[in-house]
């Protein structure tokens, strides 16, 4: 798409970046208009991070040009990023949470400007409520909502003249009431002239607020489209190549006998940051999977964890096939037939140094594999064996290091070590994320099959659109608390987003009382 | 210009190039050394490192120091792999040695080799017990072990002087700070009268290979690694940390005590002030410079073994200090650790670029 230089207000080219052992970037051409709302996509490890903090100064490219404004310019780094008019909202903030709103501004602006806090906490509320984010300068950072401290990232981009704003997967950590207001303020930024980079694998998003896209893959341009004008398959085609299936419809079951219930479940972490959890209850069938959503850190690590036997709690709060189970250890409950699939697949899943043989031991000890404390590694191979070829893992040999595979196969692999084990429940968490989507599919295929068989599954997972695809109920776990679970057909999306708030108790609140619902 | 460069992943090669390469550093820095105090580097390099090993009488008394350090090396590699930094092994030998000389010392007068078997195990439940008091510190009160092990080594260190300067001095030793003189019996047999060297190293040689089976074959080997690759990973698989740890350090304590106990009723034959001349440190230095491998443990604790006795060579024949001893094992460990970066880097030659 040809444009008038006067129009142009990035231009990159032939923009390359190689990392040890991994070319990030590789020739590379983006161009943003001015007032462009463009959309940067791609799946994990496609060189899209790469590619922003090459824009932002954070990184430098091995080779390339950067035209700013139609001028060719050397980026020095952030602080010359943002002098030019450059934004960046980053995924993982950077703000004090025990700061202010507006001391946290403060932190980044030149000294002069920061040296009246009357003045700029006035700026603050003129230039959020002017964008429909209002923000109270005086709070400290710990007491907003996820949603909140985005805005003061924003903002932070806006008190300067800022031309263009790039937001990194800003979405990842929103609930969906707060992507619409997000939407409203990039909108009204983009109607002003600003242009922004937004980057995302979200296709219903990118159609809904861009008006361009650049699509990445392996660390190179594939396609480039206005998502306005191509439908969402062609998108998804462009982001995982041809050969790779895209959706699956799965039938929904209904399940039979209860296999876990928690009765009353509480929990106050050690760790002063964990989550309390407060008196779950939640009954999980045979033969269902049962979707948590929610956003992180709102108490699912530590559900998980209790259900592991990771943390332990008194007996009968957790019950699996009626036993009381609740202070067993992870040993002891993995013989009545519990898996878990950890977040971390590398340092809790599988430990990175050790090979896939060694791997396999690490969660299925109890399945006949040593005998009077001596380990019969010549059947540990053959498991190991046996999941690398039914889950088509890709790796050198059985003997491969776990941290040599790359995220979706060292995913392949624990999930098919823990399903091997023919268990009875298996929970499994954020079990496709950063992951590839021809491995994710295999994923959720061998998580189906091990429903139809009969298994009870608790998936907890941040991506929604995965849990409305395999869950055949579904519920959502905010600050601690679980709301109702109910069929997935019979849960919209709205409903599912006033859960993931916090708001349980009636069906049709308006989004309004969100953020009180938050702090 | 030079950069360090991450590797993709570690270098199987450089672990194993990385000792050697501290070897050849320590050599040079020490014929500099040699240089500097006025001697001729290459005869003195030659005496520290081959002439003690120039007769059989030589390779036999290597024999003698290889043994308390291959003892003491296995244990502190079963914790090192748990990643429990146990420094205490100077502390259990000499416990062990202490404990193992309280049962001698009742043995005076004994005619019968089977007063071994009680001395033996006397030393080595001494040094396991100076490691189980690590292993409650650590487990009971989170207390970290860098820290109890080295400060039990100064204990035991303290209670060893009492004892010889007090309960189990010789009443006919007209006040030397020694024990009695063991009975013959309570001695370790030896391999011919003619050298000193006695059947410790078959017990070294025989727990090197228990303890190697233990980590390759068994279970509880199996979870001390995992436990001290990733501690996630255990604590997910359902272990349980606080029985490896007490695993770990009774072994290494009782290994630690038998050398102890191995040293007074071998080449010593009563309890002195300085039954160690450092063998629990060096053995830390060992394990490391082995590669954590039986093999490399093996190789390792003869070329440590080696410079207790050029220490020993230089002095004799140089009048040099034998705390030259210490100095190579310092820059040998020194040296290993820098040379141990290349594991996980490589170093780049990058041609200067023009850059705006």
């Amino acid at each position: 798409m040809p444009a008038q230089e006067s129009t142009m207000r990035l231009h990159l080219s032939g923009i390359r970046k190689e990392y040890p052992g991994c070319l990030a970037n590789d020739d590379i051409e983006l161009l943003v208009n001015a007032g462009e709302t463009h959309a940067l996509l791609g799946e994990n490890g496609a060189g899209k991070s790469t590619l922003m903090k090459i824009i932002y100064g954070v990184i430098k490219p091995d080779a390339g040009k950067i035209v700013w404004q139609g001028e060719a310019i050397q980026m020095n780094g952030p602080a010359h990023a943002r002098q030019l008019g450059i934004g960046m909202v980053f995924q993982h903030f950077s703000l004090f949470e025990t700061l202010t709103v507006a001391e946290n501004i403060a932190l980044s602006l030149p000294a002069d400007e920061s040296r009246d806090m009357e003045a700029l906490s006035e700026r603050i509320r003129e230039i959020s409520t002017h964008y429909g984010m209002a923000l109270d300068p005086d709070r400290h950072v710990h007491t907003l909502s996820v949603g909140a401290q985005q805005r003061v990232e924003i903002v932070r981009c806006l008190l300067q003249d800022i031309k263009l704003l790039i937001l990194d997967e800003p979405t990842s950590v929103l609930t969906p009431q707060e992507v619409r207001e997000l939407f409203r303020t990039l909108k009204t930024l983009a109607a002003e002239g600003c242009s922004i980079l937004f980057i995302s694998h979200k296709l219903d998003e990118v159609t809904e607020l861009c008006n361009a896209a650049t699509v990445l893959r392996n660390g190179r341009v594939t396609g480039r489209c206005n998502p306005q004008e191509v439908s969402s398959e062609d998108l998804a085609r462009m982001m995982v190549g041809e050969d790779t299936p895209l959706n699956q419809n799965y039938q929904k079951a209904e399940g039979g006998e209860t296999a876990l219930s928690l009765n009353n479940l509480s929990f106050t972490p050690e760790d002063p940051f964990g989550v309390t959890l407060n008196n779950l209850n939640l009954k999980v069938k045979a033969g269902e999977i049962l979707g948590i959503a929610g956003v992180a850190g709102n108490g699912q690590d530590e559900l998980c964890a209790l259900l592991s036997g990771e943390e332990t709690t008194s007996p009968e709060s957790i019950e699996l096939l009626g036993q009381n189970i609740g202070a067993m250890s992870p040993d002891q409950r993995r013989r009545l037939g519990f898996a878990f699939v950890p977040e971390e697949r590398l340092g809790r899943g599988a430990v990175p140094n050790m090979s896939l043989v060694e791997n396999t031991l690490l969660s299925s000890s109890h399945r006949d594999l040593k005998a009077n404390g001596w380990i019969n590694y010549r059947k540990v191979r053959e498991f190991a064996r046996d999941i690398i070829e039914k889950y088509n893992v890709k790796c050198a040999n059985e003997y491969a290091q776990a941290k040599s595979l790359s995220g979706g196969n060292l995913q392949k692999f624990i999930i098919g070590r823990e399903i091997e084990q023919q268990p009875k429940l298996l929970v499994c968490s954020h079990p496709t994320w950063g992951v590839d989507i021809g491995a994710a599919i295999l994923i959720r295929h061998a998580l189906i099959q091990l429903r139809d068989e009969g298994a009870a599954i608790i998936v907890v997972s941040e991506d929604i659109d995965e849990l409305y695809q395999i869950s055949d109920r579904i519920g959502a776990i905010c600050d601690g608390q679980l709301s109702p679970v109910k069929p997935t057909q019979d849960v919209g999306i709205e409903t599912l987003g006033q859960w993931m708030a916090g708001q349980f108790g009636h069906d049709s609140a308006n989004p309004s009382s969100l953020e009180s619902a938050h702090a | 210009m030079l950069k360090l460069e991450k590797r993709q992943a570690d270098s199987r090669l450089m672990s194993y190039v990385s000792p050697l390469i501290a070897i050849v550093l320590t050599l040079l820095a020490g014929a500099l050394l040699f240089s500097v105090l006025g001697h001729d580097p290459l005869h003195a390099l030659y005496t520290f490192f081959i002439s003690p090993l120039t007769n059989a009488y030589g390779w036999t008394e290597l024999g003698i120091k290889v043994a308390p350090l291959l003892l003491c090396a296995m244990g502190l590699t079963l914790c090192y792999r748990a990643k429990i930094w146990n420094i205490g092994a100077e502390g259990q030998f000499i416990m062990g040695a202490l404990g193992g000389s309280m049962a001698a010392l009742q043995f005076l007068d004994a005619e019968s080799r089977w007063v071994l078997v009680p001395i033996l195990i006397s030393g080595s439940i001494s040094g396991l017990l100076w490691g189980a008091l690590a292993a409650w510190l650590k487990t009971r009160f989170n207390a970290n072990e860098i820290l109890t092990t080295i400060m039990l080594n100064y204990i035991a260190l303290n209670a060893l002087l009492y004892a010889v300067h007090g309960p189990l001095r010789d009443p006919a030793g007209f006040n030397f700070p020694e024990s009695a003189m063991f009975a013959d019996a309570a001695l370790l047999p030896l391999f011919s009268d003619d050298y000193r060297l006695n059947i410790s190293i078959l017990f070294a040689l025989f727990f090197t290979v228990v303890i190697w089976t233990v980590m390759a074959r068994s279970w509880v080997g199996y979870q001390i690694q995992v436990l001290g690759e990733d501690a996630k990973a255990a604590r997910y698989a359902g272990f349980n940390t606080n029985r490896l740890t007490w695993f770990a350090l009774l072994v290494c304590g009782a290994l630690a005590g038998l050398a102890g106990v191995a040293e007074v009723t071998g080449p010593i034959g009563q309890l002195i002030p300085h039954v160690s001349p450092g063998y629990g440190y060096a053995a830390i230095i060992v394990v490391f410079l082995g590669r954590m491998q039986p093999f490399g443990i093996l190789l390792a604790s003869m070329l440590l073994a080696l410079t207790f006795m050029g220490g020993e060579m230089v002095q004799i024949e140089m009048s040099l200090p034998k705390s030259l001893t210490g100095l190579f094992q310092g820059m040998l460990l020194f040296f290993l650790l820098a040379a141990d970066l290349l594991i996980s880097y490589r170093i780049v030659f990058q041609p200067r670029t023009a850059r705006a």
